[in-house]
């Protein structure tokens, strides 16, 4: 009998662990020189090296370790002066090498922290989050398992390998134990994860789409019984592939310990898959015995020591920190605290940011982003950053409004045209041959037919019943297809009633 | 002609005395008439060779200035890749693979134009002192067929002492071109760590692992180390510095006033007498010519081998591990890849390769690693320091070889640990990333077979010794009135 989530916070103490794997975006390889492209023809980006054909060698790509150390920089981590890689040595067939080239007891960034502004129910809630260490390391191959009922390796006919992914630069973001977050901890891990993609983000050291997998996190949950300094028995879940799934995750872990801590049982360490549809995670396929990678120093590459000028620089070239801009952005666009939230929680922010340098007005292209193109993302299960709708071309809608060119209920249809890949905003007046008419002449003539038509609302009007309005206006909004300015309808229409607001 | 130095050969090309071409086929000749005793090839690439030859031909008839060697045929140990022609390392696992690239000693003797006449024979992976773990057969010391050329590049060396090429490329993790030098009677340069990229060697220990030149004098050696070694950036533990004056110090072998140090723990007990007589000869001789002798102690060399054993087969397990028939090489077995893996592995290894991947294995895993890899770990550099140590007394060191001459084709097969023994005095500049040469010191007066005379020097001192090399070579072929190899008996 699952436990009711209130239940379980009021009995046990969560404490999280999050580790996340990011794919650097360095247009090579972290130890060769192939591209690095997403999605091109299997096995067509790869060479000796990461191929892992006999007698070749690494040699680290500097760009990626300029990412890293700016990760580590973003995060307040201190970067060792020294460090190494190390072989992580296990079988697998899209592992080239059989062994993974990462770093083990010498990571580049060490002791870091990350702080958090959390929203809840109970209003924005800080935390901090400490960082126990960001390395490199390479990613795998990818197989494709033809066959069997899973999809997985086992029982599958055959397997195909594609090794274009293969030594594509990773770096790994790994949290110390994160204690104290209480009923808040699935807010916490969504809210670390979202704030450190904003981060990578703004470093451009990544496209961190999770969807595409260019970020993953692995959460590690465990409970304690309240007032229990020792930790409980964890549980990994792999490969959380959205910010929603983290905080849904990481609840369903909280309530799956708890039920079996409450009746008495054993939680087994183990690592989960999350499943979305279901919002529960089931076990992965359990190891007879703990794995033995048996790490040693990577003999073929020497260790990293990187020059402090060199630090100092990247240093210097960090960008604003991404709550320091919001703060910034928030200010100079004087918008409310919950507006402010709501364009975070939408990650429209960015989007509202460009569109407004370009020249809009900040609450107008807040509007926009928050409002229609929102509707339209939500409606298709997407972010509104994935719409085939720009900054550029929300500027020219607020432009074309602001001109007097289209009324809001006509640059709603633009955006949805401009969404359908119908050209830009212009383009789409275009084509679906919008026009707002102002001819007073023209608006005069269908005032006229809505008072013929309507002749007894027409005179409550006139005797200064200002409310019965409404039923002309739409009358000529509707004779007019929409196309006409509704404001200025009623303006004239008033007039012509002898009649003022 | 095929009994000249690669230098004289050089000449007669640039007289224009003899071509590539004949030059090339003269050696093919020899392969022919020879190598089915020797044994010393695994694939020869006739086609290969004799178009590279008929190139450099071409370039000189032109009146093209050409690289020193250019045109001089080599044998290279089959542990290095070269493009589309087969690279099976001694092993079945490997067999029927043709890498698609150079190594860059491959394509630095290319650029020097030395035309490559295929591939040598070597213990399976490099791991052996005998060349019996070859997948494919063994290979016999020209200098009594029924004994072993020494490992794992025996291949190598049996070749340029059987005169089946002036040249070879060998490879060294704890000996595997000193010792087959010594008991072939000719010269095996191990190469400071780092002073020949690695790039295309297939890994045997990597951090141990250096290719070098074999030679049947010290200026050849000395020629082809300039042709291959320097900085390349596909390999991260390449040096970057210029490569040192070694054919300079080749042509100069003068040893007045060099402080030679003879490391004490490098002789007596487990050392043949005739090889330890050769030894005092050769150090005899140096005295005479001016050098001080002065003698230094190593106390660590003691470990040494133990810790060689176990760094060794650590790296190699893993190493190894990428050959899994995914990718390249031989696929057997049905089923899972994971089956395929087991299958294509327990087939496509020899013993002596599955020993050390399951001792290495076991070096590494957790729990043992500390007391054994760890600890390796830091007998490696107490060895260091030894040498450190002893390098301020003297400009270089010296000891036998190896401890014996060569010994019987199947005596030493089931008892790897005597076979280990053979590397006792070659392992601990491999460990120390140093480098060493072994000439040929004479015939050890019980076998009449060759000792060899071992020379280290500090990282990137490489051209001191060619400099004490070249200096004991003159001496000794004066005292012997012709090369050792005249001495050997005749194959054809």
């Amino acid at each position: 009998m699952a436990m009711k989530y209130d239940q379980v916070v009021s009995a046990f103490d969560p404490v999280l662990g999050l580790e996340v794997h990011v794919e650097l975006g360095t247009k090579s390889k972290m130890f060769c020189g192939c591209a690095t492209l997403f999605g091109a023809e299997p096995n067509t980006q790869v060479c000796p090296v990461c191929l892992g054909l006999p007698g070749s060698l690494p040699v680290v790509n500097r760009k990626a370790i300029e990412y890293t150390i700016a990760i580590g920089l973003a995060l307040n981590c201190s970067i060792a002066p020294y460090s190494r890689f190390a072989r992580k040595n296990y079988f697998y067939p899209d592992m080239p090498k059989n062994f993974q080239t990462s770093q083990y007891d010498e990571p580049i960034c060490k002791n870091g922290y990350l702080d958090l502004e959390v929203e809840t129910e109970d209003g924005i809630k800080e935390f901090r989050v400490d960082i126990e260490r960001v390395h490199m390391e390479e990613d795998t191959g990818k197989s494709l398992h033809v066959g069997g009922a899973t999809g997985r390796i086992h029982g599958a006919d055959y397997s195909l390998l594609d090794y274009n992914r293969a030594g594509i630069p990773l770096v790994e973001i790994v949290t110390k134990t994160i204690e104290g977050t209480g009923k808040y901890a699935p807010l916490v891990a969504k809210a670390y994860v979202k704030e450190l993609r904003d981060i990578l983000r703004s470093l451009g050291v990544s496209d961190v789409k999770m969807e595409q997998g260019s970020l993953r996190c692995d959460a590690n949950v465990s409970l304690r019984p309240m007032g229990e300094k020792k930790l409980g028995t964890r549980s990994e879940t792999k490969n959380v592939n959205s910010l929603r799934s983290v905080e849904r995750a990481v609840r369903a872990e909280m309530i799956r310990h708890a039920g079996i801590l409450e009746t008495g049982g054993k939680v087994k360490q183990e690592t989960r898959h999350f499943h979305e549809n279901t919002g529960e995670t089931t076990a992965g396929r359990s190891k007879e015995q703990a794995e033995d990678y048996r790490y040693f120093q990577e003999p073929d590459l020497i260790p990293i020591a990187p020059a402090d000028s060199w630090i100092d620089e990247i240093r210097k070239n960090l960008p604003e920190r991404p709550s320091e801009r919001r703060k910034r952005l928030q200010s100079a666009w004087s918008v409310p605290d919950k507006e402010m939230a709501a364009m975070v929680n939408a990650d429209v922010l960015d989007l509202v940011a460009e569109t407004v340098e370009l020249g809009a007005d900040p609450t107008k292209a807040r509007g926009w982003w928050l409002g229609e193109i929102a509707r339209i993302a939500n409606e298709n299960e997407k972010w509104a950053g994935e719409l085939p709708i720009s900054p550029v071309n929300v500027k020219e809608l607020i432009d074309l409004i602001n001109a007097g060119e289209l009324t809001d209920k006509l640059a709603r249809q633009v955006v949805e045209g401009v969404i359908n890949g119908e050209g830009s905003p212009k383009e789409v007046v275009a084509q679906r041959g919008f026009k707002v008419v102002s001819d007073d002449t023209a608006l005069m003539e269908a005032i006229e037919r809505a008072i013929t038509t309507q002749p007894d609302v027409a005179d409550k009007v006139r005797n200064g019943h200002i409310p019965a309005a409404g039923a002309l206006i739409g009358a000529v909004m509707k004779d007019t297809k929409g196309q006409a300015d509704a404001a200025k309808v009623r303006s004239l229409l008033l007039k012509h009633l002898g009649q003022s607001e | 002609m095929i009994r000249k130095s690669a230098n004289e050969m050089a000449a007669s090309l640039a007289s224009g005395e003899v071509t590539s071409v004949e030059l090339t086929k003269a050696h093919f000749a020899r392969i022919e008439e020879v190598d089915v005793k020797v044994r010393a090839f695994l694939h020869l690439d006739t086609e290969g060779a004799l178009a590279s030859a008929s190139v450099i031909d071409e370039r000189r008839k032109k009146g093209e200035e050409l690289p020193p060697l250019a045109g001089v045929p080599l044998a290279l140990k089959d542990v290095l890749v070269q493009k589309n022609v087969p690279t099976t390392c001694g092993s079945k696992i490997l067999q029927g693979w043709r890498p698609p690239y150079d190594a860059t000693v491959v394509k630095n003797l290319k650029k020097n134009g030395v035309v490559i006449l295929g591939k040598t024979n070597m213990d399976e992976f490099a791991m052996g002192s005998s060349t019996e773990n070859s997948a494919f057969h063994p290979t016999h010391n020209p200098w009594d067929l029924t004994r072993i050329p020494g490992g794992s590049g025996g291949g190598s060396s049996a070749a340029i002492s059987s005169f089946e090429a002036p040249l070879a490329i060998g490879t060294d993790t704890g000996g595997s071109i000193r010792q087959p030098a010594a008991v072939t009677g000719t010269v095996g340069v191990k190469p400071t760590y780092g002073g020949v990229s690695r790039y295309g060697l297939v890994a045997f220990s990597s951090s141990l692992d250096q290719a070098g030149p074999c030679a049947r004098t010290v200026l050849d050696a000395a020629l082809l180390h300039e042709a291959i070694a320097g900085h390349d950036e596909k390999d991260s533990t390449s040096i970057d510095a210029p490569v040192p004056k070694v054919v300079e110090a080749a042509r100069r072998g003068d040893v007045k006033g060099v402080r030679i140090g003879v490391i004490k723990e490098l002789q007596g007990e487990g050392y043949q007498a005739g090889v330890l007589e050769r030894f005092q000869e050769s150090l005899d001789i140096l005295s005479g010519l001016g050098a001080e002798i002065v003698e230094v102690s190593c106390p660590s060399f003691d470990y040494a081998l133990p810790a060689y054993y176990l760094i060794a087969p650590s790296e190699c397990s893993s190493n190894l591990a990428r050959f899994d028939a995914m990718r390249f090489g031989l696929r057997v077995g049905e089923g899972s890849a994971e089956e395929v893996m087991n299958a294509t592995r327990e087939a496509g290894f020899g013993r002596e390769v599955k020993r050390r991947i399951i001792l290495g294995t076991y070096a590494l895993s957790s729990g043992y690693y500390d007391a054994y890899y760890g600890s390796a770990q830091k007998v490696r550099t107490l060895i260091k320091n030894d040498f450190e140590k002893a390098f301020l007394s003297a400009d270089v060191l010296v000891s036998p070889t190896a401890p014996t001459t060569a010994f019987k084709i199947g005596e030493k097969s089931d008892d790897p640990l005597a076979m280990y023994l053979n590397d006792i005095a070659t392992i601990p500049v491999n460990l120390a990333g140093i480098c060493a040469i072994s000439i040929p010191s004479g015939l050890a007066k019980e076998d009449s077979l060759p000792a060899g005379f071992q020379v280290m020097a500090p990282a990137m001192a490489d051209d001191r010794l060619y400099n004490v090399g070249a200096a004991l070579e003159r001496e000794l072929l004066a005292k012997w009135s012709k090369p050792l190899l005249d001495f050997a008996p005749e194959l054809a």
